[in-house]
């Protein structure tokens, strides 16, 4: 697998990086060089395994449906940029 | 799945031709817990702003999710009631997108391996025939929160509070072919959802919600290219936009140009859809597993203990209560419908130590309790009027105490003061009267009083004979046994 200087522009904008088009050319040949290196992972014959989800064969822990967390809004909205009574205010999002 | 034979198959018609229209549905249905879905923030609806939101809830760095067990039990409960596939292994996955109320930049959801497969939904058509519609899958994910847009000329306030409350999607097949079967079968789902307590189906205040998947075809060919109508929030909208939609493909396609596969919203002011999207934007949501979530695995015991402890569901309610109190399948479905009214109506019939007619218990249900207290705006939980006193009500009739029309005056009496029925009765005196002389002596006083009606009726003119029961009746103030006044009225009659 390798990654053309579209794709690479086109994932940069999903993840709203803003990547000059100067740099696109080098994170083209950065990511695959990384692709590369995992890609040797291929030339294991895996016919048959089980995907491995954990090394530790732990279960999922699950808790009990119970109310204890919450009813701090400031502690919540302590580091937004600006807030309005307990809101977070954010530059007007309409679609 | 097969296409049922129906009477007369929805189409649109347009200037080609006929149009048939198909449907699917991802429905929303915010689970019923009492916690979120990944952290041990409050649900209920309404609370002040982020007064219910934990750091998980806000993606704080360095927080881990962890299951809420009930939130799971819910989604196998809906599986179990949908007849679907309970999936022992399920995988939650980060569905990436950035919004100003998706704190985490992804929401946890399940992508290729959801907690539920396939199922099905049976929908009883208006032609009497069922409808079996597919369910593809029903998987768990977190709601979103907040945002409200309309408070600041230029901002938008986000709440988190319904971030990260439990969801299930329920994706059906697309099986639907109308926006009335639409309609039933969000009506059928909340039903089954209601029964088991798993979500409460509220729409007005958005703890179901739909996304609708509409496309066009002439019938017999492939599937046409669908657009997705997001978020309507009431049965009536999605009907209307459904209609919209598929005029508005239609007259595309006849003009000879083709859908885009796009994401619309629809404008309930305006009665129409418009695109959401444009395709440069179309989502890539970069699905994979979360890291921090271990699969889920459930235990076919645990499985079995919740299929176990299900409670009657509709259908088999339904077709019960068919069989065993020999209702009509319209009266049987409008009693099953919400189970409290279930209970209520079986209450009434088993109140009355098997001598009540099932059948005359749910006529008196169903036309005057459910009518009066849709005029009054009443719920059946504020209903004035008891399970336990219209079984009263029913047992007058039965034992000629009263007769069912002066039990129509009894019953608004009870509805109005919240009296029992054999109090009313004695009080006003309206005992029926099924003494013959008494009976006797007013009809002979209508006969003496109508002669020249008499000498009609005896020359061929029997219609008059409702007249003369009428007049009876009257006279009696409604109370005479109206099956002696006939026999009494006959016999004279016929001189």
């Amino acid at each position: 697998m390798s990654l053309d200087k579209a794709t690479v522009a086109s994932i940069a904008a999903l993840a709203r990086l803003r990547v000059p088009e100067e740099r696109l050319e080098p994170m083209v040949a950065d990511l695959n060089t990384i692709l590369g290196f995992v890609e040797q992972l291929d030339e294991v014959d895996t016919t048959g395994v089980e995907p491995l989800a954990s090394v530790t064969g732990h279960a999922l822990p699950q808790r009990d449906d119970a109310v204890t967390d919450g009813g701090y809004p400031e502690r919540v909205t302590a580091n937004a940029p600006d807030r309005v009574n307990d809101f977070y205010a954010v530059p007007k999002v309409v679609e | 799945m097969a296409e049922q034979d129906r009477a007369a198959p929805y189409r649109i018609e347009g200037e080609t031709g006929a149009w048939e229209v198909v449907i699917g549905l991802e429905v929303h249905a915010q689970v019923i817990s009492k916690s979120k879905l990944f952290s041990g923030a409050a649900t209920t609806f309404g609370a002040e702003p982020n007064t219910q939101v934990s750091l998980v809830d806000a993606a704080m760095p360095g927080m881990l999710p962890v299951i809420n067990r009930e939130c799971v039990d819910q989604a196998v409960r809906t599986g179990l009631a949908l007849e679907a596939k309970v999936n022992e292994v399920s995988v939650f996955d980060r569905k990436n997108y950035f919004y100003a109320d998706l704190p985490q930049g992804y929401q946890i959801s399940q992508y290729q391996q959801p907690i539920v497969g396939e199922g099905v939904v049976h929908l009883d058509l208006p032609d009497g025939s069922v409808k079996e519609v597919g369910i593809e899958r029903l998987h768990l994910e977190q709601d979103a929160g907040k945002s409200l847009h309309d408070q600041h000329p230029t901002k938008s306030y986000i709440d988190l509070n319904r971030s990260g409350v439990a969801l299930m999607e329920i994706v059906s097949k697309p099986d639907l072919r109308s926006p009335e079967e639409t309609a039933a079968y969000i009506k059928k789902l909340r039903s089954i959802l209601r029964y088991i307590g798993t979500c409460d189906g509220n729409m007005q205040e958005g703890s179901m919600r739909c996304d609708v998947n509409v496309s066009v075809r002439k019938p017999g060919d492939g599937y046409g290219t669908r657009c997705e109508i997001k978020n309507v929030n009431s049965i009536r909208f999605v009907q209307q936009a459904i209609e919209y939609e598929a005029r508005r493909q239609i007259e595309i396609l006849e003009a000879g140009g083709s859908i885009d596969q796009e994401t619309r919203l629809f404008d309930a002011n305006r009665g129409e859809t418009r695109s959401m999207r444009s395709k440069e934007e179309a989502h890539d949501y970069r699905y994979f597993p979360d890291p921090d979530l271990l699969p889920l695995k459930l235990d076919p015991a645990r499985i079995a203990e919740l299929k176990a402890a299900l409670p009657e569901l509709p259908d088999v309610k339904k077709a019960r209560f068919m069989r065993d109190y020999g209702l009509s399948l319209y009266d049987a479905s409008s009693l099953i419908e919400e189970r409290a009214t279930a209970d209520w109506y079986e209450a009434v019939v088993t109140g009355g130590g098997g001598k009540r007619d099932p059948k005359i218990a749910a006529n008196w249900t169903i036309s005057e309790l459910f009518g009066a207290l849709n005029k009054a705006g009443l719920d059946l939980a504020d209903s004035p009027v008891s399970a336990e006193a219209l079984g009263g009500l029913i047992d007058l009739i039965g034992d000629g105490t009263i007769s069912g029309r002066i039990a129509k005056d009894v019953f608004a009496e009870m509805f109005a003061t919240g009296k029992d029925a054999a109090a009313i009765v004695e009080e006003k005196g309206l005992r029926q009267v099924s003494d013959t002389g008494e009976i006797e002596a007013i009809v002979d006083a209508v006969l003496a009083e109508n002669q020249d009606k008499v000498a009609e009726y005896r020359s061929g003119k029997d219609k008059l004979f409702g007249f003369f029961v009428g007049q009876t009746m009257k006279r009696s103030g409604g109370k005479a046994n109206p099956g002696m006044v006939n026999d009494l009225l006959k016999a004279k009659l016929a001189g």
